[in-house]
């Protein structure tokens, strides 16, 4: 599996290693039942904090996208298997919505911009919503 | 969560009637990486050596694994369940690496020996080498595997990254998570690169005049601190006040830059409540935090 991060952006790096893991699933490189890395290798081939780690493991086992065996590491879990088809369905609601954004004579670069607008308020949001729980 | 490995509390030095430290507060959970950033002459070496036992503070005070450490049987102590890398990476010039191995476990009874051969191989370092036919990168190097294979508990570098090429750089930072993930080991370095403390350390403190002007663990920091930009609908002649949080406030026309520290929902709904605005959220690196703060300063 390959994961590329980048310490030096704003966004905390477990977040991305999150981002890096299910976007895999949806892509098919990873799927159910697959296991990944340990903390020991993928911190070491990554070079980032083994915590880090840990952490976006956690938070993905939490959200019931992997398993976390004792002893024996973390895989991908069977409720994945029908992420791809979700990821297709989804394809078909942004392209349609592209489509219409097009007709109203926005460019690619006004709707990608409009997406990331969107995308980060979310983002800050969830993040104050859980700096204020933690 | 159990108790902190290095704790200061108003830590005060001054050299010559100049203040190193200034009321400096420091706090390093067991098993981080805590990366200790600052400007050259923030204070930093000075801290480490308070926190070594080498200097003595004006005020306030400094604990290692809860021991003082301006007490001299403590920092005996401490001194032996700690691995420090130096910013001289002053090492017997004339010994082997080999050597200097054996030298050095006969002054620890918790040598271990699966350790010094493990760590020899992984880092690559070659024992029948004399230290001062060592790069400087190799030097750290072994100063680390020393450190570790005393059964440190505690590894302190200061400026580990210091001189090295960047290829070197990236081995030492390899070298640290591997320990730090094999060992358990709590690390604490310090830096003036940005990046090495963005790419391995889970904590930071920012280091400034001789205080801590940022501290924490580095995601809740990075989910604290975002910029937003904000388009009015029209222009405002009076300033808007913000909520608290609202860091750094520029007002252009019909445009607004604030920094947010912290409340930024807050700042957000606020921002969102303006006639016509159209509000974007940017994350904010901890360089720009740091810029922040140091030109506040």
């Amino acid at each position: 599996m390959i994961f590329r991060l980048n310490p030096s952006s704003g966004v905390p790096i477990y977040l991305q290693l999150m981002e890096q893991i299910k976007h895999s699933i949806e892509t098919g490189a990873l799927r159910a039942g697959d296991q990944l890395p340990t903390i020991r290798k993928l911190s070491e081939d990554l070079v980032m904090n083994p915590n880090t780690v840990v952490r976006a493991y956690h938070e993905l086992q939490h959200e019931g996208i992997i398993e976390l065996k004792h002893g024996s590491g973390a895989f991908i879990s069977e409720s994945v298997a029908g992420q791809a088809r979700v990821t297709r369905k989804a394809q078909a609601i942004v392209q349609s919505a592209l489509e219409r954004l097009m007709s109203l004579g926005l460019t690619k670069d006004e709707a990608r911009r409009l997406f990331e607008n969107e995308l980060a308020l979310l983002r800050a949001e969830t993040n104050s919503e859980g700096g204020k729980n933690g | 969560m159990a108790d902190p490995v290095i704790e200061t509390r108003g830590l005060l030095k001054s050299f010559k009637g100049l203040n190193a430290l200034n009321g400096l507060n420091l706090s390093v959970p067991a098993g981080s990486i805590f990366g200790f950033l600052g400007r050259n002459g923030a204070g930093k070496t000075t801290t480490i050596k308070l926190l070594m036992g080498i200097l003595k503070p004006d005020g306030g005070n400094a604990r290692v694994f809860g021991l003082t450490a301006t007490d001299a049987s403590a920092s005996v102590e401490i001194r032996r369940r700690l691995g420090f890398v130096s910013e001289e990476k002053d090492l017997y010039p004339y010994m082997t690496v080999e050597q200097i191995i054996r030298f050095t476990r006969s002054f620890f009874p918790k040598w271990r020996d699966d350790l010094d051969r493990r760590y020899l191989k992984l880092f690559d370092l070659p024992p029948k080498r004399k230290i001062s036919d060592l790069s400087k990168g190799m030097r750290s190097t072994l100063m680390l595997l020393l450190g570790i294979s005393h059964g440190a508990e505690l590894l302190i570098l200061d400026e580990p990254a210091d001189g090295l090429d960047p290829v070197a750089v990236e081995d030492m930072l390899r070298e640290l998570v591997a320990i730090a993930a094999a060992e358990g080991t709590t690390i604490f370095f310090s830096s003036h690169h940005m990046e090495e403390v963005e790419q391995i350390a889970d904590h930071v403190c920012i280091i400034d005049g001789g205080a801590a002007i940022v501290t924490g663990s580095l995601d809740d920091l990075k989910a604290r601190y975002q910029r937003l930009r904000i388009v009015l609908g029209e222009e405002l002649q009076a300033t808007i006040h913000w909520v608290d949080g609202a860091e750094h406030v520029r007002q252009e026309g019909r445009s607004v830059e604030i920094l947010a520290s912290r409340n930024v929902d807050a700042i957000l709904n606020q921002a969102r409540s303006l006639p016509g605005a159209s509000v974007e959220c940017f994350p904010v690196t901890l360089k720009e935090i740091f810029m922040e703060h140091a030109r506040r300063n």
